[in-house]
């Protein structure tokens, strides 16, 4: 093949990245988990990133809001932007970095609380609104926005817990949205759901792409086909290729990412 | 003023502070900042604690002074007393409201500060379980330093008679009687063996029986009962070996022609080992249910019976755990008070027949400290050196078994 | 035999021997599984004999015998001057008055030997029986009313039946004349058995039939709402800062090892402790409950601080990434969403600690909570003893009525027990949570 040959940093003209990241490496103890990646992410896009399990692709979504930090024994070498600001930096905040980065996982993780409680924890905890009807104004926004609002206006104070799996994790998308962020980073949100929930939810991921940057990592090669505009295909701890999803998956420069893409490992 | 009222005065202080931080912070966000990162509580508590923590640590630092300032001279004390170190500590938290106050603006990282000061009070938390261990250590050591410039220690530990309370003429040496404890750790012992030898058939074999033999139901239903024992108070047990147990094996005793006093070393044992009957047959329990099912397979799969694989596989793949338990139980039953404070004797009898009246260490800890008590007298000091020696012993006993748990535990996870 | 070991062989499982060995193992099967039932129906049994002779010995401790005569309320005796001043009648000669009704009930006993025997049939409390009564209604001087007395502890005794009448009189300490004027009250009806209220509401007494538990209880209460509130707060305080956010550094090691060796020192070195520190370093006063909260708070602590970790453990880390992911602090997450989801874990291993306390005596006998305490406690740094103790005070005591209160006492001591383990299972019932 010819990939060799025109190895270019890919680039996605025309949008500027919100986050850059460079020569990130990542240690557990003595283990290296990522290995210098290098990516930009596009603002208002989506970008998916790919590769077999265990290949660093959540280790390296969890250090764009520093979820690491809660790991003991982790340690973060390079350097990653968010709006040209160093995100390592001492003197930023975690706290105030993880509210513009807000994050959706893997099992859908409600508080045990009414959904209501769930989806005011972010606007109480930062401050955001001043009385009880902008709060209220601000949650019944979110669920709008997460489409969860119609299956669950008459019962806000039932428990969280008590919906299905694919409301609860559009509660929890709900719950992110509510604390306004610019960026939604989702560790595959679908995996725990079956197909007609990931269908609403992949739809509702494509209608914030409005107004969200998101970073969606997943294991499944058509849902980022489906709903990414950029793709980075890792494997063992280093991006082996990134680029626009179409030229990725019809035309890929790397023969591992080929592999990836055609069922051949992974 | 003394010290309550000074505490009202500070809190009184530390709420108005808190409100009026609150206050503040909440007109100064009135402009139109979309994003507050803390909430005006947050600075209200940020002023209270301002306001709160020099003061207290002014009071601590006064608690430690009290202990030596009396050197003053009472009327300069008091006048510190009573005067200047309220006015100070006052000062202090009026200054630390005043400057917080100050300071607020919406920039200021006060959440930071929050959350200093609550971690400094875990930590603060945390560390009292290491203080009561060094509590323990300096308050036993002190007085047991003090206990052997007067008593030797060869007497105590080599000496065969333990006789505290003969007090003689006053100003003669050793004025208060015999410090050779040698009687006491053999009654301990004799005590402890008796309990084990009840304790360990039993919890032994209810654990065999629970975990191989027993259905669910009469697992879910027994188990309970048993742990029953564990939370009766040692001093109904004392209560029942002292009126019930003793008195039955004298009576059973003078029956088949034996001299058996009721205050004998086994009514106090066999009473011991049944309070910890529950002790070991959950930790067995616990010990076996972690040998891998693989094993059992094993054995069956060989055409063993149930027994033979507890005898043959289980229990010789639990018994590093099983050892552990019963140090844990010795450790227990040595350290225990009521049931022989109440069952035992109390004079001093080096004797290995059970039958007998033996006193224990905890015995005579009490019988020295309950009751009139002059510091310094040999006599109270020696409850401190036995309890000294109670202590290490236990804490090795406990020690040893925990690593020896671990150890277990770690070839089968 | 050999053959079985011989290769090309193959053993023949229907040989007699064999089968026999078959059976033979599983005779000792059956044998082995005979002895684990019997380790359990022993272990049962001895729970059973000592709840059945403690049972046995302390219920009649809730009834007590009372004893019906008519009083005259002499006005000469109680108010010669005939002001009704409270002060004049609480000073008045009541055991005259208990001493007068009991030699007219019984006209024939005459001599001084006899008569003192004849006046210990009431209780040595029947004087203020009285006067409690006067000053109650002190209309009532100048009447003659029918009065339940208190009886003494050996009629007491006698009327329970503890004391028979077949064992020869010497052997006795109701001698034949107690049994004949007992025999003549009961035949007119004068003898009850009543509900022993006294029992439940008055402190402790050198007289059986007038001691009772509250003043125990209340010294109990009082020093285990001293122990509450020491160790529950440090206690949570401890496990929140080791689960969530202690380093892992030899510093954490030394508290954790610290606390599960703490967890197996030997009360009565806690009661040491608190003797050192609490009184002669700090010079608190002393058998207060003050000290007996703080001694045992040191004790329950291990308790709690272990409990609280293994529920803290507990709460899945989803519930942590949500609230991180949120942009809240580790600090908002342990106490908005770990803390209040573990708090039913936490309460259950607290209620299980202060039950332990609540049984504890061999500390407190170190701080002089063993003191021979009458008065009600009513704060805590009033003199006080509490209810194991009371036990162990009264299972000194030579008196056979002091068994029967010593029995009772525990019957109480285990109600409250099983009360609160109660309590903790329901609490872990009710907001048990599967993850």
């Amino acid at each position: 093949m010819q990939m060799l040959a025109d190895v270019t940093t890919p680039e996605i003209e025309d949008v500027e990245a919100i986050i850059s990241a460079k020569d990130v490496s990542v240690f557990y103890g003595d283990k290296q988990a990522l290995n210098n990646v290098n990516l930009d992410i596009p603002a208002n896009q989506i970008t998916s990133l790919i590769g077999p399990s265990g290949c660093g692709k959540s280790t390296f979504l969890r250090c764009l809001n520093r979820m690491n930090d809660t790991v003991f024994g982790c340690r973060v070498e390079g350097n990653i932007t968010l709006d040209g600001q160093d995100i390592y930096a001492p003197e930023v905040d975690e706290v105030l970095l993880r509210a513009r980065v807000g994050m959706v996982f893997q099992k859908p993780n409600p508080f045990p609380k009414s959904i209501y409680d769930n989806v005011a924890y972010g606007p109480r905890i930062h401050g955001l609104t001043r009385d009880k009807d902008e709060l209220d104004e601000v949650v019944l926004t979110s669920l709008e926005k997460a489409g969860l609002l119609k299956e669950v206006k008459d019962r806000l104070n039932a428990t969280g817990t008590g919906l299905s799996g694919g409301q609860q994790q559009r509660l929890c998308i709900a719950r992110a949205l509510a604390v306004q962020p610019d960026i939604i980073l989702m560790d595959e949100p679908c995996s725990a759901l079956d197909p007609i929930a990931t269908a609403r939810i992949e739809e509702l991921i494509e209608e914030l792409r409005e107004n969200y940057t998101i970073i969606i990592v997943t294991h499944s090669m058509q849902q980022a086909a489906r709903i990414s505009q950029k793709t980075a295909f890792f494997h063992m701890g280093e991006i082996v290729e990134v680029g626009d999803t179409e030229q990725l998956f019809t035309n890929p420069r790397d023969d591992r990412t080929q592999g990836y893409i055609t069922g051949r490992f992974g | 003023m003394s010290f309550l009222p000074l505490v009202l005065v500070l809190l009184a202080m530390c709420t108005f502070g808190y409100w009026y931080g609150s206050r503040r912070a909440m007109a100064q966000t009135d402009s139109s900042v979309r994003r507050v990162a803390v909430r005006p509580h947050q600075f209200g508590l940020y002023v209270a604690i301002w306001g709160l923590v020099p003061p207290v640590f002014l009071i601590v630092l006064w608690g430690l002074f009290q202990e030596f300032g009396s050197s003053l001279g009472p009327a300069l004390f008091d006048q510190i007393r009573t005067i200047v170190f309220p006015v100070v500590t006052l000062l202090v938290a009026a200054g630390g409201l005043y400057v917080s106050i100050q300071k607020i603006n919406p920039a200021l990282k006060v959440r930071k500060t929050i959350e200093t000061a609550v971690y400094g009070v875990l930590i603060l938390a945390s560390t009292l379980s290491v203080l009561t261990t060094v509590g323990i250590v300096f308050s036993l050591l002190f007085e047991t330093i003090q206990f052997f410039d007067k008593v030797p220690l060869s007497e105590f530990f080599l000496g065969l008679e333990w006789s505290p309370q003969t007090a003689l003429r006053a100003d003669q040496v050793g004025s208060s009687g015999a410090f050779g404890a040698i009687p006491l750790f053999a009654g301990t012992m004799l005590i402890t063996l008796i309990a084990m030898m009840v304790a360990v058939p039993l919890g032994l074999f209810s654990a065999v029986y629970m975990t191989e033999y027993a259905t669910d139901r009469f697992r879910a239903i027994v188990k309970p009962i048993l742990e029953i024992l564990a939370g009766i108070p040692t001093v109904v047990y004392g209560f029942f070996a002292a009126l019930t147990v003793g008195v039955f094996f004298r009576d059973v005793g003078s029956a088949i022609g034996l001299d058996v006093v009721s205050e004998s070393a086994l009514a106090a044992g066999v009473v011991m080992g049944m309070m910890i009957i529950p002790f070991i047959s959950s930790l067995s329990d616990d010990i076996i249910m972690a040998v891998p099912q693989s094993l059992r397979d094993g054995s069956y799969g060989l055409g063993a019976t149930r027994s033979e694989t507890v005898m043959k596989v289980i229990l010789p793949a639990a018994l590093p755990g099983i050892v552990g338990a019963v140090l844990l139980a010795v450790s227990r039953a040595i350290g225990e008070t009521m049931i022989v404070v109440m069952a035992a004797g109390f004079a001093a009898n080096l004797t290995a027949n059970p039958l007998e009246a033996v006193t224990t260490v905890t015995v005579q800890i009490v019988g020295l400290l309950v009751g009139d008590q002059e510091f310094d007298s040999a006599k109270t000091l020696a409850a401190f050196a036995l309890a000294l020696v109670l202590f290490v012993i236990t804490l090795s006993l406990n020690v040893i078994a925990l690593i020896v748990v671990r150890k277990y535990r770690e070839k089968y996870d | 035999m050999t053959d079985t070991s011989t290769p090309g062989k193959k053993t023949d499982w229907a040989s007699p021997q064999l089968l026999a060995k078959v059976a033979q193992r599983q005779r000792a099967e059956k044998r082995f599984r005979r002895l684990g039932l019997s380790a359990i129906v022993i272990a049962l049994a001895m729970l059973a004999t000592l709840l059945f002779s403690i049972a046995g010995k302390g219920y009649s401790a809730f009834y007590q015998t009372r004893l019906v005569m008519d009083v005259t309320f002499s006005e000469a005796v109680i108010d010669p001057k005939g002001t009704r001043n409270e002060d004049d009648l609480r000073a008045a000669g009541y055991g005259g008055i208990v001493r007068d009704t009991l030699r007219e009930t019984f006209p024939d006993v005459k001599s001084r030997k006899d008569l003192r025997e004849l006046f210990a049939l009431v209780s040595k409390g029947a004087p203020m029986q009285l006067r409690d009564m006067v000053l109650d209604n002190p209309d009532l001087i100048g009447q003659t009313v029918p009065v339940d007395f208190i009886a003494g502890d050996d009629i007491d005794m006698f009327n329970k039946g503890f004391i028979p009448r077949d064992v020869p009189e010497g052997d006795r300490r109701v001698k034949d004349m107690e049994i004949a004027w007992f025999d003549q009250l009961d035949a007119v009806g004068a003898v009850k058995m009543v509900f022993n209220s006294t029992f439940f509401t008055s402190g402790d007494s050198r007289e059986p039939e007038l001691a009772g538990i509250w003043g125990a209880i209340s010294g109990s209460f009082y020093t285990l709402i001293v122990t509450f509130l020491i160790s529950f707060p440090i206690g949570v305080m401890s496990a929140i800062y080791l689960e969530e956010f202690a380093p892992q550094n030899k510093f954490t090691d030394l508290i954790e090892v610290n606390i599960n060796n703490l967890a197996a020192v030997p009360s009565i070195v806690f009661g040491l402790l608190g003797l050192a520190l609490f009184l002669n370093v700090a010079h608190l006063p002393r058998s207060a409950p003050l000290v007996g909260g703080l001694t045992l708070a040191l004790m329950t602590l291990p308790t709690i601080i272990i409990a609280s970790r293994a529920a803290i453990r507990a709460v899945p880390d989803s519930i942590r990434e949500a609230a991180l992911g949120l942009g809240a602090s580790k600090q908002q997450t342990a106490f908005h969403h770990v803390l209040p989801l573990s708090m039913p874990g936490i309460l259950t291993g607290t209620i299980i600690g202060l039950s332990q306390a609540l049984g504890e005596t061999a500390p407190l006998l170190m701080i002089g909570m063993v003191a021979f305490i009458v008065d009600i406690p009513g704060g805590f740094t009033d003199a006080a003893t509490v209810l194991p103790v009371q036990i162990f005070l009264w299972a000194d005591s030579p008196e056979r009525a002091f068994v029967e209160k010593t029995s009772g006492a525990i019957l109480v001591l285990l109600g409250f027990l099983i009360f609160m383990n109660a309590l903790a299972v329901l609490l872990r019932k009710k907001f048990e949570r599967r993850w």
